[in-house]
């Protein structure tokens, strides 16, 4: 099998496993507990706390445990609108292309009376920092804009738009899932006063996050309980789980730039390769892109039966194609950067990790233009583009 | 998984798949901007359908449930395949998931439409109440999704 979809999930690590196993079997202990069994739980919370805190820059005091990007993002965003409604500020500034975790809180705060400018991310699938400063105004109490996309994987200037945040004194928070292990972050360099990140998507266990809120920021409980994380989100702590997440997470730091160097140079062999197949389009800058993320249009298919086709050669693949996002619309993201529906339809989103080989890639490459060339033979679409009936969109 | 075995082996394997040059009919519903095209050609004799083709731009079960429909109304008469409901296609697939019912809505469109454009150009009459105007296929999965 060779796995490509690691923007969606990755390969738990031996080294993070071999770290969570304490946890699983003899180390049961409660962290909240006085007994030594549950302090030494407390012990591996508290290392992990400021490991991942080092990792990021910041202090063990900001990094709050959660159960993954999606409680991050939530808490992060209805946090803000919460402290921006006691000063009567209820704008929120973000971009059309967000996680849905962010997109359908934000929804929630409009059918609550907030007002959302989300911001346009062109074709190249970046912002326009004037776009963003000229959006804010005096009501401005949050933005919150993605680190790296999910799916065309394109990098936001980050350090530029926290510093806009910062000289309008406007809370900034950034969903950093796909970022976190994969890029530098640093938070103050960057001036970042809220970040979410998800272990799963850096070889750490799933079921398990963090919400990195700057100090004196005053967090909204999503989960009333104990005292665990200051007070801010109840419930037992995932000791195996984070632990496992500040394995993988030192990990990740430590391999950046190897991993990204070996990434990038297969992500442009795939780029360069597959860009060859008539009428197809990669999605997202060129250059400005997670080094692990492919994402091409091919005009006259679909994603779902491609995806199935893919799989039945052995590849692990992800589209943006409505039938497999399970609802009527291709991707918003694709439909953001401006593709239309029929073209969104038909893309391929291939995402590498360290462990993607040269080997496996070649494979590919030798694979995705022939299940392309069966899918259009048998697509009246591409009959018609074929035909001279339709115009060629790519 | 996602489909069932009959579904993956009639995307895996469609048959009567590909472009038929002297159609009798050629029937063509769906819509790009919806992800699923499904064009279907017939050739008709003595009111028999003697051969089909299809070609289709959609997921797997677009693919799946034009390919078996071409299947169930060969060498059938005219009558018969107009009876094929999108049920029928559903049940021959052994299930389908219920997001996907859509595609075995539009494999009977298809049908439909192809012999409506036989008796069109061979100047028969027919009951036009049989078919619904216009683009359904994405007002049914409109449909179908509010009921989800």
């Amino acid at each position: 099998m060779i796995y490509l979809d690691n923007a969606g999930t990755t390969e738990l690590s031996k080294s993070a496993l071999d770290a969570m196993m304490p946890y699983l079997t003899r180390e049961y202990g409660n962290a909240s507990s006085l007994h030594s069994s549950g302090q030494r739980s407390k012990e591996a919370l508290e290392t992990a706390r400021e490991d991942i805190a080092k990792c990021l820059n910041a202090s063990p005091r900001e990094i709050y445990f959660t159960s993954g990007g999606s409680e991050s993002d939530n808490q992060a965003i209805l946090s803000a609108a919460e402290l921006g409604a006691k000063k009567n500020k209820k704008h929120i500034i973000s971009s059309k292309f967000e996680h849905h975790a962010v997109l359908h809180t934000l929804k929630k705060l409009e059918k609550q009376g907030y007002k959302v400018t989300y911001l346009d991310v062109y074709e190249n699938g970046i912002i326009h920092l004037d776009d963003l400063e000229s959006a804010i105004t005096e009501e401005t109490c949050l933005v919150t804009i993605m680190f790296a996309n999910n799916e065309i994987g394109t990098i936001q200037p980050i350090k530029e738009i926290g510093e806009i945040c910062r000289k309008h004194g406007v809370l900034f928070h950034t969903d950093a899932v796909q970022a976190v292990g994969h890029i530098n972050v640093d938070v103050k360099d960057q001036c970042i006063d809220m970040l979410s990140l998800s272990a799963h998507k850096f070889h750490g266990p799933k079921g398990i996050g963090v919400l990195y809120a700057k100090q004196g920021i005053l967090l909204t409980n999503l989960i009333e309980g104990g005292a665990q994380e200051r007070g801010r989100r109840g419930g037992t702590e995932n000791i195996a789980g984070i632990v496992g997440m500040a394995q993988a997470l030192k990990d990740a730091v430590k391999e950046l730039d190897e991993v990204s160097k070996q990434e990038t140079k297969l992500r442009d062999k795939l780029i360069e390769s597959l860009g060859k197949i008539p009428h197809s389009s990669l999605n997202g800058d060129a250059k400005l892109r997670l080094s692990n993320n492919f994402n091409m249009c091919f005009e006259g298919i679909e994603g779902e039966s491609l995806l199935l086709l893919l799989d039945d050669a052995g590849i692990c693949a992800s589209s943006g194609s409505a039938c497999t996002s399970g609802s009527l619309d291709p991707s918003h993201v694709l439909l953001a950067i401006g593709r239309p529906h029929e073209v969104a339809h038909g893309s391929l989103r291939l995402t590498l990790s360290k462990y993607t080989t040269e080997e496996e890639i070649d494979y590919v490459i030798k694979k995705v233009p022939e299940v392309v060339e069966y899918l259009r033979k048998m697509s009246p679409v591409w009959d018609e583009l074929e035909k001279g009936k339709k115009q060629h969109i790519l | 998984m996602l489909y069932s075995e009959k579904v993956m082996d009639h995307f895996r394997n469609p048959r009567n798949v590909g472009e038929m040059e002297d159609a009798d009919g050629i029937g063509e519903v769906g819509n790009a901007k919806c992800g699923d095209i499904m064009r279907m050609y017939i050739k008709v004799k003595d009111n028999i359908i003697t051969d089909v083709k299809f070609m289709t731009f959609g997921c797997g079960s677009a693919i799946a449930t034009s390919s078996i429909a071409t299947e169930m109304i060969k060498g059938k008469p005219i009558n018969e395949a107009l009876e094929l409901s999108n049920k029928a296609v559903v049940e021959a697939l052994g299930g389908l998931p219920a997001h996907k019912i859509h595609c075995s809505v539009l494999a009977e469109e298809a049908v439909k439409a192809a012999v409506k454009d036989y008796y069109e150009k061979h100047n028969i009459d027919y009951d036009k109440s049989l078919y619904c105007v216009g683009d359904c296929p994405c007002a049914h999965e409109h449909d179908h999704i509010e009921e989800e």
